[in-house]
């Protein structure tokens, strides 16, 4: 647990300044030196235009931290949002939207995510769109139920027969009360978000080369295998390193609130 | 019985119906004229050329006559033709699913035989530790990362499997291990949870004081009760394998459904993204429908209740 979170530390410290990580740039090539393998100079090696593995790594965790962070951030908001309509509104509504997330949940997140890249078209922008419309079930679904769970509590009835506004009601009551769960599901979310948009971009579907992100990374690094393994291995190993540390932190985190809880 | 049999298929046929509408409304969504996307943005085309390409794919009609007749032409099976190949949808998808069908299925059979096997070893102490972190760093681990490092290790370096290629079971072996670690990672950690629970049952108990062996009170009881938690997942495993299929196809160069399905996401061909999605639909609520139903077939408890005795 402690090392997680030093190492989420460094993460961090990696995407917001990746200058103070490694001297060297991630855009600056060298024909003299492609393909080296790891060594003093490039702890990394070098890639097949000569730039240094390890600085495109560091460069690209601010990307992978940008989706990652953004996109859990936006279909969080999106889902509570749909979740309570689903809960709270109108028969019509809550019956509509409760189908529409009962279908999406039964589609995996990935597939979901491609799908939106087939309608709004491939590209650097579209990757976090892609992600977040893909999570926003899963948080919906969950905000239904806890939603569901808490208007029927003693609290929220005193509330309603003491004349409150139903949307005081929510914004001061429920809405705090939902949301434990939920941010909780997105320390998780944020791993599996990093995931599922370099998986996009490995399929070539976002960010386009010299960029440094970790996922065009791995699918050039696939076409030297062969002679050149570091340069596919090592930003494959960021992407696990950081979920590993970011599930472990919020997995801590998931079970200091059930003990709060309790 | 039948009752609620007939309910689930109602809502099988909801589902694909919603599938499908929101398949047509997406393409309606999509800015730009499908006849542009179907010529290439840089074709000169008179006029009168694309008034005959409208008609002749039925897009002149306005868009709710569209809808009837898509919806139609579904119920009969025709799925369209794409844009890009020019072939029927049905054939694309059809020639392809066969060597994707094989990759999942194997990796399903692996999967399990791996997360079985390590739920059962994961009894002790520090096995449990050394199991518990192996099964972190396989979900952690992007499909796609794995599959490099196996092509890596095993193709290039040791020269045990063909590289790229799709004939012989040589060839499905990588492919459908990668495939098959994730997801035998979560079903191995549902599986320990789940026989260790069931472990902890007055059941258990009762049947080692009656001189069965803790092997015997696994195979016989516990493993039973684990199992039914991982048929509760077996929607979200399919899924996760038929999503993981397409970053593996690409991975190891396999052809398949994957492979279809980018080349035309990159090329916007949309009737075959759309075909598939409504492939994709359809696999979905008929293996949601399966387990649904299987498991009041399975869990006697569930049974029961129906028949009116209280449970």
């Amino acid at each position: 647990m402690v090392a997680a979170g030093i190492l989420l530390a460094l993460i961090f410290l990696a995407a917001l300044a990746p200058w103070l990580v490694t001297g060297a740039s991630p855009f600056e090539t060298n024909a003299a030196l492609s393909l080296q393998p790891p060594s003093g100079a490039h702890i990394f090696g070098t890639d097949q235009s000569g730039r240094d593995v390890f600085a495109r790594v560091v460069y690209g965790t601010r990307y992978s931290l940008a989706v990652g962070l953004g996109a859990t951030a936006l279909a969080l908001v999106a889902g509570l949002i749909l979740g309570l309509g689903a809960a709270l509104g109108p028969r019509i509504v809550e019956g509509a939207l409760s189908r529409l997330i009962d279908v999406l949940m039964s589609f995996p997140e990935f597939l979901l995510a491609l799908l939106v890249i087939a309608v709004v078209g491939t590209g650097e922008a579209n990757i976090p769109l892609a992600v977040a419309l893909a999570a926003i079930p899963a948080y919906a679904r969950v905000a239904r139920s806890e939603t569901v769970v808490v208007s029927q509590t003693g609290y929220i009835r005193a509330a309603r027969s003491l004349g409150v506004h139903p949307i005081a009601v929510v914004w001061r009551h429920i809405i705090p009360n939902i949301v434990g769960p939920l941010l909780v599901m997105a320390t998780i979310g944020v791993g599996t978000a990093i995931v599922t948009a370099s998986g996009l971009s490995f399929l070539g579907l976002g960010p386009q080369p010299p960029t440094p992100e970790w996922g065009i990374m791995l699918s050039e690094g696939r076409n030297f295998l062969a002679t050149a393994w570091w340069v596919g291995v090592f930003p494959g190993l960021a992407i696990t390193a950081t979920v590993i540390a970011i599930s472990t932190v919020g997995r801590y985190f998931r079970s200091q609130s059930e003990v709060a809880l309790s | 019985m039948v009752g609620v049999i007939a309910r689930r298929v109602g809502r099988v046929l909801l589902v694909m119906w919603g599938a499908a509408t929101a398949g047509f409304l997406a393409l309606r969504l999509i800015p730009g004229d499908p006849v542009d996307v179907m010529l290439g943005v840089q074709a000169q085309v008179s006029d009168a050329l694309r008034e005959q390409i409208r008609v002749e794919w039925g897009l002149d009609q306005p868009p709710l006559i569209q809808y009837f007749q898509y919806l139609g032409r579904l119920l009969q099976g025709d799925l369209g033709v794409s844009y890009q190949l020019r072939s029927p949808v049905i054939e694309v998808i059809a020639q392809q699913a066969v060597p994707t069908l094989q990759l999942t299925a194997a990796a399903l059979v692996l999967a399990l035989v791996l997360a079985t096997s390590g739920a059962l070893m994961g009894r002790g102490k520090r096995m449990k530790r050394v199991i518990s972190l192996l099964e972190l760093v396989v979900i952690s681990s992007p499909t796609f990362w794995i599959g490099l490092l196996l092509l890596a290790v095993f193709s290039f370096q040791l020269n045990w499997f063909p590289v790229a290629s799709s004939d012989g079971l040589a060839s499905l072996v990588l492919p459908s291990l990668t495939l098959a670690l994730p997801v035998a990672g979560i079903v191995s950690q549902v599986l320990r949870q789940g026989l260790d629970f069931a472990q902890g049952q007055a059941f258990s108990t009762t049947a080692r004081s009656r001189g069965i062996s803790p092997a015997g009170l696994v195979a016989r009881h516990t493993l039973r009760h684990a199992a039914m938690d991982t048929l509760t997942l077996s929607g979200y495993l399919v899924g996760s394998l038929l999503g993981g299929a397409v970053l593996v196809e690409t991975v190891f160069a396999r052809p398949g459904l994957g492979q279809v399905a980018i080349r035309a996401i990159i090329a916007r061909d949309l009737p075959v993204i759309l075909g598939i999605v409504i492939l994709a639909a359809l696999v979905f609520a008929l293996l949601n429908l399966v387990v649904d139903l299987s498991y009041r077939f399975l869990d006697p408890r569930l049974r029961a209740s129906r028949a009116g005795v209280s449970a």
